[in-house]
């Protein structure tokens, strides 16, 4: 068995790992990118649209482009990095075990981990649809990967569900392969995913969306043969006698995306209710020296979002090597962050009360479509520390507020901090 | 060539008697109209081992569960299925019903079910599931219940069968059969088969069958049952859990599965359509509505997948296991709830009567009873896992993440006796596209595997054989096609 020792190991070789472990090289630290792909890249790879790097390169790249970029950078600074390695198991003392078919089972001791390993999409079966199980029903991400890397066609004519930023953008690559699209379904009353991508890839092929609508039947015993579509009301049950029946050979499912952390709970970290793992100020998870970037701590709608997250996971686990590892300080009693009114959730879950002066970085999502609004921190005294104007506020889209607390004056024996997202009083607030 | 025994249908039924009959010399052959075998009734099986209380006392299936269920033991040795027994719970919610299961336990004992007990004390039951409801009053414990994974079992079953001799026709849809001179004569769409005895184990098309040879004393009426999936991490029980019986079924039973998920379901609904394997919203409705009865915690945002199958369910509400009146036709019909725990004692009968029949039964010299077990990547231990590394590299490329599948495991299921030769055959096999992804990451592998190893271009790959393609064609085709027309036009 092949044994390693380093200072930093990533699990993750997509757009999350890479930007952490070049961060970590540039500090003169040894890393190792597990990668169970046969490529570096990640999912980037198959989003070969553009629109990425405008936050990162200030300029506009395809998904291949961007992530080319940082595999570049990798191989320049001599970045180890092992292909089509699977983790199987990461140990309390981090010591992680992959398998890959070139050196068999490898054992990894590690000061700091880095959890970089993306995320899944949501399936069929956790949105039950009823009808046959016939052949023609995949994911977006799939289709995606099929058309895009795999060069081959799932079928003729489509119905999307789901208006996720997959969904919208495999449906404009697919009407340039001369497949039809016949609509994309979403069950919300608005787009699910990003404006920009509603306009660029439905409305300007002509492809109908339409909202408050859901698939409701499938039909076909060997192949899709069409799907029924029905009104939902505001409770989402079915309004009976708004079916409609659209003919299609393939049902494609863009209903969202999960963190992938099957990983991080064997650990032994803990996970939040939105799926990805409880992390303090410093992306650190509840596990000491291990960090957690990208999708797999929170669904981004932007990767040079997921880039930057990275950086700040890497430069912290830099810090803990350098600072924190091997000297036993103790973590220090902790504030936790609350997702209060209209906001789906928040990270950091947690922040270390010894880090106030610092600035922490809170992103969150909210949990529907508003206009006119107020974001408000409150500590558990419902005093406020913190507002900010906003005019409005889509799901699709994760917000981003930079904080140093300690400007605040907060009362230092708070306990936690709510964020909420609400109704701007008519009065008029004179920050922003 | 004739064979001696023809067996049509290659679910857990025909395949049990298949595996059986292996064991003598005589030349059998199991025809089955799907691609793969397991795929009808089979399939969609709750995998539930009765101890054998439900069933009435004047019907032949009681007694075949009850036999049946003591057959698992040996045969698990032998064949190397997931099997285990973990004890079964009917759950009494009112205390009117307590009587009920003491006449259950009364009877059942007297059949010779093992250990069945009714437990009254609230926290012992409680502590064996905490699970169950705060409701309950007392449940009637059969330790003998266990569960079985139905097509794991049919492989096995199958495989160890192969390996002894016994032919296996895939996608040979039978269309007609005819009898003249003691021998019969099964035609399919790819070529006609001759056999001296003729069994007919179709499943939910046996009364058809049987019409073909003239035959029309019973009728089978599919029964379809859904099922919701959910997640491993979601929620685990320890026990299979009943509702008190009604009149149609057992009831909606929420249950673990070998692999650790948990799944509600069935209900019951007659339908017309034999292939009718679609689920209805107000069926999954049921299903969550009846789970929740027996536990009000299950976690609804953590359902993987639902899914249908059907029951063969016979006029007589009794399994039909007949030496007819054609000479050398064998009927194994309607053979419902609980036929895969007598699937054992079910081969038994179909031997007894082959024997009366005049067939010589004489034990190969050769007969091997052992299916060695499937290897299996998680069943390594970390040196061992190396080691097979080290031997072929092919164990060290994982296909599936959810379920960590190697790539060896796929080939393995493809090249066994009897294998994989689509997308759902080798998630039946060896799991991948079975986990949370439900196959987003590991589908383009696994046809990748198929196309390799069948040597078959990736568009002939299907999910669960003719019609059923993934793919369509290579990316341009139809854009290139389009051009090409646009240009002969001109």
């Amino acid at each position: 068995m092949n044994k390693y020792s380093v200072d930093v190991t990533v699990i993750g070789g997509g757009s999350a790992g890479l930007a952490a472990a070049i961060i970590v090289k540039k500090a003169n630290l040894n890393v190792l990118i597990l990668e169970r792909d046969k490529e570096l890249g990640g999912i980037t790879l198959q989003c070969i649209h553009n629109g990425f790097g405008l936050h990162e390169f200030k300029e506009e790249l395809t998904g291949p482009e961007y992530v080319q970029r940082f595999i570049n950078q990798a191989v320049e600074l001599d970045i180890a990095y092992k292909l089509d390695t699977m983790v199987i198991e990461i140990t309390s003392d981090k010591v992680i075990y992959a398998v890959n078919n070139k050196e068999g089972l490898i054992e990894i001791k590690t000061k700091a981990i880095i959890l970089a390993m993306g995320c899944r999409e949501k399936t069929r079966g956790a949105i039950n649809i009823p009808g046959f199980r016939p052949a023609g029903i995949y994911t977006a991400g799939q289709a995606q990967r099929f058309v895009n890397i795999e060069g081959y066609l799932p079928g003729r004519s489509y119905v999307i569900l789901g208006s996720g930023d997959i969904g919208m953008i495999i449906a404009r690559r697919l009407t340039w392969e001369g497949c039809q699209v016949k609509a994309v379904v979403e069950i919300q009353p608005y787009v699910s995913g990003l404006i920009r991508n509603e306009v660029q890839c439905l409305e300007d092929y002509g492809i109908p969306l339409i909202t408050s609508y859901t698939v409701t039947k499938i039909h076909g015993k060997d192949r899709v043969q069409g799907v029924t579509i029905s009104k939902v009301d505001r409770n989402f049950d079915r309004v009976i006698g708004s079916e409609k029946f659209i003919e299609c050979d393939t049902l494609l499912l863009s209903v969202g995306l999960i963190p992938e952390n099957e990983l991080t709970r064997e650990a032994g970290a803990e996970i939040s209710e939105m799926g990805g793992p409880v992390v303090d100020n410093n992306l650190e998870t509840t596990i000491e020296g291990v960090f957690a970037c990208g999708n797999v701590l929170q669904v981004h709608d932007l990767v040079d979002l997921v880039t930057a997250e990275a950086k700040r996971a890497g430069l912290n686990a830099v810090d803990y090597i350098k600072n924190r590892y091997d000297k036993k300080i103790e973590r220090k009693e902790i504030i936790k962050c609350i997702a209060g009114e209209n906001v789906n959730y928040v990270k950091p879950d947690l922040i270390n009360r010894s880090d106030l002066s610092k600035d922490v970085i809170f992103t969150f999502r909210v949990k529907r479509p508003d206009r006119r609004l107020l974001i408000q921190f409150k500590d558990d005294k419902n005093r406020i520390i913190y507002k900010r104007k906003r005019s409005y506020v889509i799901p699709s889209e994760m917000l981003e507020i930079k904080l140093n607390l300690n400007e605040f004056n907060i009362d230092s024996n708070i306990k936690s901090i709510e964020i909420e997202v609400i109704p701007r009083p008519e009065v008029l607030i004179e920050e922003d | 060539m004739i064979y001696d025994v023809i067996i049509i249908g290659g679910g857990v039924t025909g395949c049990s008697i298949a595996r059986t009959l292996s064991k003598y010399d005589l030349n059998i052959c199991v025809i089955e109209k799907e691609a793969e075998i397991a795929s009808g009734t089979t399939k969609a099986n709750s995998g539930v081992v009765h101890a054998g209380y439900a069933a009435q006392r004047e019907y032949i299936k009681r007694y075949l569960c009850i036999k049946g269920n003591k057959l698992y033991t040996q045969a698990v040795k032998e064949l190397n299925f997931p099997f285990e027994r973990i004890g079964s719970f009917v759950v009494a919610l009112e205390d009117n019903q307590i009587k009920e299961l003491e006449e259950e336990r009364k009877k059942g004992t007297e059949d010779g079910i093992p250990g069945l007990e009714l437990i009254l004390d609230k926290k012992k039951i409680k502590d064996m599931e905490p699970n169950l409801t705060d409701d309950v009053v007392g449940v009637l414990h059969a330790p003998s219940a266990g569960l079985v994974s139905p097509y794991e079992l049919t492989f096995a079953l199958a495989e160890n069968a192969a390996t002894n001799g016994v032919k296996f026709l895939r996608n040979h849809e039978v269309v007609k059969i005819k009898h003249q001179e003691y021998t019969f004569t099964v035609r399919t769409y790819q070529g006609e088969f001759q056999a001296s005895n003729l069994i007919n184990a179709a499943g939910l098309h046996a009364a058809r069958i049987s019409k073909m040879l003239g035959l029309d004393y019973f009728s089978i009426m599919p029964r379809k049952g859904e099922y919701v999936l959910f997640d491993r991490n979601a929620i685990h029980l320890n026990k299979i859990l009943f509702p008190m019986p009604t009149r149609v079924s057992k009831g909606i039973l929420v249950c673990p599965t070998l692999h650790g998920n948990t799944f509600a379901g069935p209900n019951a609904q007659n339908i017309t359509d034999r292939e009718d394997i679609s689920t209805t919203t107000a069926g999954l409705k049921d299903i969550l509505d009846g789970g929740r009865n027996l536990v009000p915690n299950l976690p609804l945002r953590s359902s993987i997948r639902n899914f249908a199958g059907l029951r063969a369910v016979p006029d007589t509400y009794d399994f039909i296991i007949d030496n007819t009146d054609i000479y050398g036709f064998i009927n194994v019909a309607g053979i419902l709830s609980p036929g895969l725990t007598a699937t054992f004692a079910i081969a038994e009968k179909v031997i007894e009567f082959l024997e009366l029949l005049g067939v010589e039964l004489n034990v190969r010299d050769d007969y091997n009873p052992i299916r060695p077990k499937p290897e299996r990547f998680k069943d390594f231990n970390k040196e061992d896992l190396d080691k097979k590394i080290q031997e072929d590299p092919r164990w060290g490329r994982i296909i599936c993440r959810c379920e960590t599948i190697p790539e060896m495991e796929i080939i393995n299921a493809i090249h066994a006796p009897v294998g994989a030769n689509t997308v759902d055959g080798i998630k039946f096999r060896c799991r991948p596209g079975m986990g949370r992804c439900q196959g987003g990451f590991c589908r383009p592998r696994v046809i990748e595997i198929l196309s390799r190893e069948l040597k078959k271009p990736y568009e002939e790959i299907t999910k669960r054989g003719e019609d059923t393609n993934i793919l369509i064609g290579r990316t341009k085709d139809i854009a290139l096609k389009e051009i090409s027309r646009g240009v002969s036009k001109e």
